[in-house]
């Protein structure tokens, strides 16, 4: 039996200006030890999806309209509040995005580490904070025994990223759900954090839900991809299988902006226009007005249903344009510069 | 006050420094009339916020254009009619002289309501030159200057405004100046932050490049930036200044007889409320209902200008 | 610390010395002298009177007479109430005062915040709407309104407590409501206010994902931040309820310290006026210094400034 397995999550805001259908009809499954990216743009549902899980979503406004998440035989989504505190911060933890504010600034690292620890086991305070000093060396914290009575505005936003991955594993979780834990952080430090959530994975054997906008992240990282776009799942499948055989025009021209794998020189291709807009319900395909590959027919009604290609491979198998070609042709053919059209001064770009 | 949990609570976070006022971009100021669309689309739909609207209109309407119409004379006594209740003659009753007590209340209204405007503008004019002064300035300049409000902050201001009183003579202008000087404090501080958190924009850079002068760059692009919230705390400071100066008239040392102001009629009123009480519940009701609807006026356009701190 | 401690009271020593100069300026600005009265008296007696005063002296001299006499604790004499120094009359009248204040204020923090936690934690509920709209109705009824109403209905109509004078328990009920209501108000928005902002602050999140409960979540995590707003309203609530004094203490026939400024205000008691404006002043530099100190101590950020 699968860890975790999500079926048809959905969860709406239901705000002043109509209904945001944040997360729709979202599924997919985990296995113990187990690594799933979660990629999209911003606004395409992927961090309301794992606070969904987490219920961490404000209600109101936010409601989880419908789904199962069941989570070692229990139903997250439908826990009451009691069994819920059991299993957050226990069984399933969270990183988040900004370093910066999760933290609470007004109490010590000690006092945020052991939390979680005296929470859900019976353990005496002096040996929490030992395992708290453990936690805090296990993440590449320096002077550990010393800095783990310090506040959180006297560390660096690297390391206060550091002292999350501890807090959240500190208690050995099954789950742990990675909210684009580098997005925030400088640039030097995004691969660190990368290597020490991987390291206390193995160390653990713990799942990671790994959320991200950079499918350059996925690659090397995960064992199954999700691809998601307006609140609605693009593809899914194996790591490989997104990457070297991506199907929906989203996930390839997603790919098309990784940098590295783009030419040196070239201009750096980003997706012409804006995510949708999803307080409004989308016909058809929520990718439909950004596509790239040319239209065959008018999106309305539901939106496509998932096609398994291969084993494990689904697809948002849309109706209204023909994909059938390789990304690149239809970009050549909309008038993008190839690589050979290139002028010979355009190396001073990369 | 709130602007005081601003500096404790965000100390950490330069960016968040200037949060409390909402930032208006050089967009806002192209699209200017979409931004103020937006907002009265925002403050008609406060219910309260608009009802303390219209109330606010009618006891303006009330005192100002009222006098006009009563048959009565606010100073004219009959000794005969002294001190009878509410009746078809006199709604409001009389007072101990046999005044019109409608009329009375009329004509303090509009005394508390001229030292509410007048004195909010001498608080505003004070306020939005300091403010945007030490902003604009910034460095060691605005860090003393604002020091010097955080000190006055912590002041005995009424003592001050007592002693004002009593040395300078009772008259209604110097209270008017005497309360803005008081009052401009808050403004300062929120126009200083709106001033830093606009600074910072490419569209002031721009026009320091195209060496405008300071004084223009003033004019021109920073006060009509910040009008937002100047326009917000001036409405919240018009209950505060008439609560000042009803204080002061309680005390005997704000409006004078024959005028007078609300608060000299509450102060009537409570001499005789043994006997009398309407001479202290007409009075003390339009004071309170004018200082609520103003409340209410200033925490709508604040939700409307503002819609981030809308959560509260 | 220390260091801190000792700056903010040097820092306070210097505001009173200001306030003091103020205040010195003010009363000298005043026309007329405290001992021109409505009885004729001979010009050669009152030069005497005034000479006594040293109101003959130059205004730099008798600033700088004053100010040695009141560093050495000495406040002169009350020239409108003959026979009596300012220190005597403090003395009588600040021991009612302080009862009267600090119960006020007591009062107005033991209703006010325990209502804008409430407030905060059961937003847009009725537990929200109810305190936080009576806080409004608070916050437009000043003291001087306030009073003569609860006077009206307590003391006169329903006749439960006395209206007038200061002479057992009962006699603070009212005024000390009336002052310290109108705080209470205050105290309960930006306690609501203060705790809000903390509640939507990212680090709860944090703690829900860890499995904290709601009330550890208030109480641990949001209560230390959430409190500051109003603690720093401390000393302007001080202020406020010493110069609401003024009105209460009137309202009421309270023989406080608030009747005798205003009296002497207007008489031109010059030394009972200094006197009183330095204690007051005091009362409140003291109270700021100590909101600083509490500041400092629930806000580790603080600490290195």
């Amino acid at each position: 039996m699968a860890l975790l397995e999500v079926n048809d999550l959905t969860t709406h805001f239901h705000t002043r200006d109509g209904v945001v259908r944040a997360v729709d009809g979202v599924s997919f499954s985990l296995d113990r030890g187990e690594t799933l990216g979660i990629v999209g743009e911003s606004g395409s549902g992927k961090s309301v999806t794992c606070y969904s899980l987490m219920r961490l979503i404000p209600e109101p406004p936010g409601r989880i309209e419908r789904g199962t998440a069941m989570f070692d035989g229990q139903d997250l989504l439908k826990m009451g509040p009691r069994e819920l505190r059991k299993i957050r911060g226990n069984r399933i933890s969270i990183i988040f995005q900004d370093p910066m504010t999760s933290l609470n600034p007004y109490l010590r690292i000690s006092t945020q580490l052991v939390e979680a620890l005296q929470m859900h086991t019976d353990i005496d305070r002096k040996s929490a904070v030992n395992k708290a000093i453990a936690a805090l060396e296990e993440v590449g914290i320096p002077e550990a025994s010393k800095r783990v009575h310090s506040y959180p505005h006297e560390f660096s936003g690297g390391m206060r990223q550091r002292v999350m991955i501890a807090m959240a594993l500190i208690t050995e979780p099954d789950l742990l759900i990675a909210d684009e834990p580098t997005t925030a952080l400088d640039v030097t430090v995004q691969a660190q954090i990368m290597d020490i959530i991987k390291q206390r994975q193995n160390d653990l054997g713990t799942a990671v839900i790994l959320v991200t906008h950079d499918l350059g992240v996925v690659a090397g990282t995960c064992d199954k991809v999700l691809v998601m776009y307006g609140g609605r799942e693009m593809e899914s499948g194996s790591a490989e299988q997104i990457f070297y055989h991506p199907r929906h025009p989203y996930t390839r021209a997603l790919q098309k902006t990784i940098p590295s794998l783009q030419a040196k020189g070239q201009e750096l291709f980003t997706i012409p226009g804006l995510p949708p807009d999803v307080s409004k319900p989308i016909p058809g395909c929520a990718f439909y007005p950004r596509c790239p590959y040319p239209k065959t027919g008018t999106p309305e009604g539901e939106r496509p249903a998932l096609a398994e290609i291969e084993p494990g491979h689904c697809w948002s198998a849309c109706g209204f344009c023909d994909s059938s070609a390789p990304i690149e042709t239809v970009l050549t053919k909309a008038g993008d510069v190839a690589d050979d059209t290139l002028p010979e001064t355009a190396g001073s770009n990369a | 006050m709130t602007d005081h949990s601003e500096t404790a609570v965000l100390g950490d976070k330069p960016a968040t420094a200037a949060a409390g006022a909402p930032v208006i971009t050089e967009e806002d100021l192209v699209e200017g009339s979409s931004l103020w669309k937006d907002a009265w689309s925002r403050l008609k739909k406060n219910k309260l916020a608009v009802g303390s609207l219209a109330v606010f209109i009618f006891i303006c309407l009330f005192c100002v254009v009222g006098p006009f119409l009563s048959p009565y004379d606010a100073n004219a006594q009959d000794l005969f009619a002294g001190a009878e209740g509410p009746s078809a003659d006199h709604w409001f009753g009389t007072d101990t002289l046999g005044r019109d007590l409608m009329v009375r209340v009329m004509e303090g209204g509009r005394i508390s309501l001229l030292v509410g405007l007048v004195a909010t503008v001498v608080a505003l004019a004070i306020g939005v030159i300091y403010g945007a002064t030490a902003g604009y300035v910034g460095g060691k300049v605005d860090a003393s200057m604002m020091r010097f409000v955080d000190l006055l902050y912590a002041l005995p201001f009424t003592i001050f405004v007592i002693l004002l009183m009593v040395a300078f003579g009772r008259s209604m202008w110097l209270m008017f100046v005497a309360i803005g000087c008081v009052e401009w404090l808050s403004m300062a501080r929120i126009v200083r932050s709106g001033v830093i958190s606009l600074k910072k924009q490419e569209f002031v850079e721009a026009a320091v490049s195209l060496g405008y002068s300071h004084r223009r760059i003033i004019i021109r692009h920073l006060i009509p930036n910040v009008l937002g919230p100047v326009i917000v705390i001036s409405t919240l400071t018009v209950p505060a200044v008439m609560l000042l100066e009803a204080f002061l008239s309680f005390l005997g040392l704000g409006v004078q007889p024959p005028n007078a102001s609300w608060g000299v009629l509450i102060n009537e009123g409570q001499a005789n409320m043994e006997i009398y009480p309407w001479l202290l519940l007409f009075p003390a009701g339009f004071f309170a209902v004018t200082l609520f609807c103003l409340n209410f006026i200033g925490d709508g356009l604040r939700d409307a200008l503002d819609p981030k701190s809308a959560k509260d | 610390m220390l260091k801190f401690i000792a700056l903010r009271l040097v820092q306070g020593a210097l505001v009173l010395l200001g306030i003091y100069a103020v205040t010195f300026l003010l009363v000298a600005a005043t026309p007329g002298s405290p001992f021109s009265s409505e009885r004729a008296i001979a010009p050669e007696i009152l030069a005497q009177i005034e000479a006594f005063y040293g109101y003959d002296r130059p205004i730099g001299e008798r600033f700088v007479t004053s100010l040695g006499n009141v560093l050495q604790g000495e406040f002169g004499p009350s020239a409108v109430y003959a026979n009596r120094t300012v220190t005597q009359i403090i003395g009588e009248s600040f021991p009612v005062s302080l009862k009267l204040g600090s119960i006020s204020l007591l009062l107005a923090l033991l209703l006010g915040v325990p209502a804008g936690i409430l407030a905060a934690v059961k937003r847009n509920t009725w537990l929200d709407y109810v305190p936080m709209s009576v806080s409004m109705a608070g916050i437009c009824l000043p003291t001087f309104v306030m009073g003569p109403l609860l006077a009206l209905v307590f003391g006169l109509i329903l006749q439960w407590l006395p209206v007038a004078g200061w002479y057992g328990p009962e006699f603070v009920i009212l005024p000390a409501t009336t002052l310290g209501l109108y705080y209470a108000a205050y105290f309960a928005r930006l306690t609501r206010g203060g705790m809000l902002e903390m509640l939507n602050q990212d680090f709860v999140r944090t703690a829900r994902a860890k499995g904290v409960p709601e009330s550890t979540i208030v109480w641990k995590h949001c209560l230390k931040g959430g409190l500051i707003p109003a603690i720093t309203f401390l000393g302007p609530a001080l202020a406020g309820i010493i110069s609401g004094s003024f009105v209460v203490e009137t309202i009421f026939q309270i023989p406080g310290l608030g009747q005798w400024f205003v009296r002497a205000a207007l008489n031109r008691d010059d030394f009972l006026v200094l006197g009183l404006t330095v204690l007051f002043a005091a009362m409140i530099v003291i109270m700021n210094l100590l909101v600083d100190i509490v500041q400092v101590a629930l806000n580790p950020r603080l600490k290195y400034d």
